[in-house]
């Protein structure tokens, strides 16, 4: 395939051609090869630009800068500036009262797409992740140094103010978290952080910690320092061996270069750091069933309140944060909040990394901001569906949510997936073709809630068995319709009472798969016949 | 590792030696286990016993955190153990195909030890390796991208 440095669309609906679009296209045309750009530079027509009363439109990718509208006259301006020295035209911006739809969209995240945004993987296959130098020539440690000049609570203002959210899956606001850590009675205090990575399809942690371990240390001694802790662990899957044994030597590391121990930089600050592995269970990625583990016993969540943030580990108050959630804190200490809420959406602010996969031309791991939708997500960083129409995706691993393709121009963070009644999760993107079956998936993705839990409350344990029964019989054509309505009540009884977030998420793709793909399951049930051609049908 | 035979003194002996390098309180527990799991191939009755004693902890507490990890065993293994993901990333990209090639190939159910004691078959969640998914995993080597004619000869490399 040839590779191309930008990309330039310009608007071709009838009104920009009215408005001279055609000529604008040749001008661009005779430019870039007067200036010896036509290999590096791709020329397109784009149609599909929504109303908007600045026609003509050009848009220049990667740095998705929307120009209109456009005369001929000044298109060697833009070559000149834009292609030829790399500086944006500032002046000849399209307004934005004057965009709609997709393109506004596109506009108002100011240029951060379609080229990756890196803020949480910068270092990510750039730097060496065994030695701390390459770390401290990337600012490595700089953060810990700025906090160290802050009060506590300036630190937690800062993160409170850049409006990060947990990105474990339940986006809590993460600098709430830390005052209620701050404010909790007691002197002894833990940070933690939750690299149980078990959802499945996701591995952004992992390349994280096998990537730039110390990002995670560096971290975590901001989340000490700001919440009063003098101790932390890092829970790490007990199958992440590599990332563990870069974990153990950059801990090795920072305790010789004095960046853990006692009084760090002559702070007073104090800090041990230690490595647990779990040993396989995924709701030890529940935080109360992490701290369980840590203690020595049956990863069973506890029941809440009490909260980690009061009582956790030992009893004490405990600070757990996710490894993608940490590794934002240190570019928000060193750029301020202001900056980082340039990032993303008001309510979701920054980026988010993605594990993309499925039936997709392209998968692996993105890191965009928060907003994008999926449609972005499958064209451009995926490279389009492998063969076959886009029919769901699968968001967050088994915890999130199944999207049907009604919700693909749903902007993908926190408040506009819970307006829309779905979860963003933990960060895997499942996409699914037309030959997958909606049966079969729930099928799998019910049978790890089953194979997962705890076993500690009954709604889990007994749900998620009578969940899968009952899809295994409609998938062998035994289904009945009154089915449905069981799956219904499963469904409710699961998300209502169970004790933890894993029986909660396990009615999700029942309900997903009820809201959206219903007449799929019936045709199961009803005519005997799977419509994706998946699920053997026995009678 | 795990096909030999350890006698009662000797697992006295090394449960002891885990124990003193580790330490005794509650929170060394499952560090204890998994080393005991490593060294012995799975955690033994004797072994139990001993930790029981050493940490001063009920058996029944040991056996109950023992038996609620994946990765904690207290059966004994085949020489391999053959893990295949059946987590959706995995079954969509084809992993339907190569689980039943997979119990094919090794003519055994999920859970099962084949009768030569050379394989132990499981199904396993999400391994993390998505991104390469069908996975399996033999012993702590991962193979993915897996299709249902190579399985002979991923299996035909182990002894």
């Amino acid at each position: 395939m040839k590779t191309v440095r930008s990309m330039v669309l310009v608007s071709s609906d009838p009104e920009s051609q009215k408005r001279g679009s055609t000529e604008i296209y040749a001008a661009f045309e005779q430019l870039l090869s007067q200036y010896g750009l036509s290999e590096e530079v791709q020329l397109t027509y784009a149609t599909d630009i929504g109303n908007s009363t600045a026609v003509p439109l050009v848009m220049i990718y990667p740095e998705a800068v929307i120009y209109g509208p456009l005369l001929v006259s000044e298109v060697p301006h833009i070559v000149e500036e834009h292609l030829y020295k790399g500086r944006i035209v500032d002046e000849k911006l399209a307004p934005r009262y004057a965009l709609s739809g997709r393109i506004a969209w596109l506009q108002a995240r100011k240029g951060t797409l379609p080229a990756e945004n890196r803020v949480v993987l910068k270092n990510v296959g750039l730097i060496d992740p065994e030695s701390i130098e390459d770390y401290i020539a990337q600012d490595g440690y700089q953060a810990l140094g700025v906090a160290l000049t802050q009060t506590p609570e300036e630190v937690i203002k800062t993160i409170m103010d850049s409006g990060l959210q947990g990105r474990g899956g339940a986006g809590f606001p993460t600098g709430l978290k830390w005052s209620f850590v701050r404010k909790a009675a007691g002197t002894k205090k833990y940070v933690i952080c939750n690299a149980d990575e078990s959802e499945p399809g996701t591995f952004k942690d992992r390349v994280l910690l096998e990537g730039d371990p110390h990002r995670t240390i560096e971290s975590m001694l901001i989340a000490a320092y700001a919440v009063g802790a003098d101790e932390g662990y890092i829970y790490i899957r007990g199958e992440y061996q590599l990332a563990l044994q870069r974990l153990e030597a950059a801990i090795k590391q920072a305790e010789e270069y004095g960046f853990l121990g006692k009084n760090i930089f002559g702070s007073g600050l104090n800090f041990h750091l230690h490595v647990h592995a779990g040993a396989g269970a995924y709701v030890c990625g529940e935080e109360t069933a992490l701290i369980e583990s840590l203690e020595g016993k049956r990863g069973e969540p506890r029941s809440r309140p009490p909260y980690p943030t009061n009582e956790g580990l030992w009893g004490k108050p405990t600070l757990i944060n996710n490894v993608e959630t940490l590794a934002n804190i240190p570019p928000i200490i060193i750029h301020g909040a202001e900056w980082y809420r340039k990032m993303g959406t008001p309510s979701s602010p920054g980026t988010k990394v993605y594990t993309i996969l499925g039936n997709v031309n392209d998968k692996g791991l993105i890191e965009v901001p928060m907003g994008i939708t999926l449609r972005e997500i499958i064209t451009i960083y995926a490279k389009g569906m492998k063969d076959g129409n886009f029919k769901m995706a699968q968001t967050g691993g088994s915890g999130g949510s199944i999207i049907p393709s009604s919700l693909q121009d749903t902007p993908m963070d926190f408040e506009s997936f819970k307006k829309a009644g779905v979860a963003l999760g933990s960060g895997a993107l499942l996409i699914c073709n037309e030959n997958v079956c909606i049966v079969d998936l729930a099928k799998v993705l019910i049978n790890f809630f089953r194979v997962e839990s705890c076993g500690k409350c009954t709604p889990c344990r007994i749900g998620t068995k009578r969940a899968l029964d009952i899809l295994t019989n409609i998938s062998n054509g035994q289904g009945k319709m009154e089915d449905l309505d069981e799956l219904e009540n499963l469904s409710h009884d699961l998300i209502a009472l169970s004790n933890c977030g894993l029986g909660q998420t396990a009615g999700t793709p029942l309900k997903d798969m009820l809201n959206y793909f219903r007449a799929e399951v019936e045709a199961h049930i009803k005519l005997g016949i799977c419509p994706s051609g998946i699920c053997q049908m026995y009678n | 590792m795990a096909e030999q035979k350890f006698a009662e003194n000797e697992v006295v002996e090394l449960v002891t030696k885990i124990v003193t390098s580790i330490g005794t309180t509650r929170g060394d527990l499952i560090p204890i286990l998994q080393k005991v799991t490593n060294e012995l191939g799975y955690i033994s009755q004797e072994a139990i016993q001993q930790i029981s004693v050493l940490l001063k902890l009920p058996t029944k507490e040991i056996t109950s955190v023992a038996t609620f990890y994946r990765m904690l065993s207290t059966k004994p293994h085949g020489r391999h153990i053959v893990q295949f993901c059946e987590s959706a990333p995995c079954h969509i990209a084809g992993g339907r195909e190569v689980f039943s090639a997979l119990k094919e190939a090794l003519n055994l159910e999920p859970g099962e030890t084949s009768a030569d004691n050379k394989w132990t078959f499981y199904t396993t969640s999400c391994l993390g390796v998505c991104g390469v998914g069908p996975v399996i995993l033999i012993d702590t080597e991962i193979h993915g991208n897996v299709t249902p004619d190579q399985i002979p000869s991923i299996l035909g490399r182990y002894e």
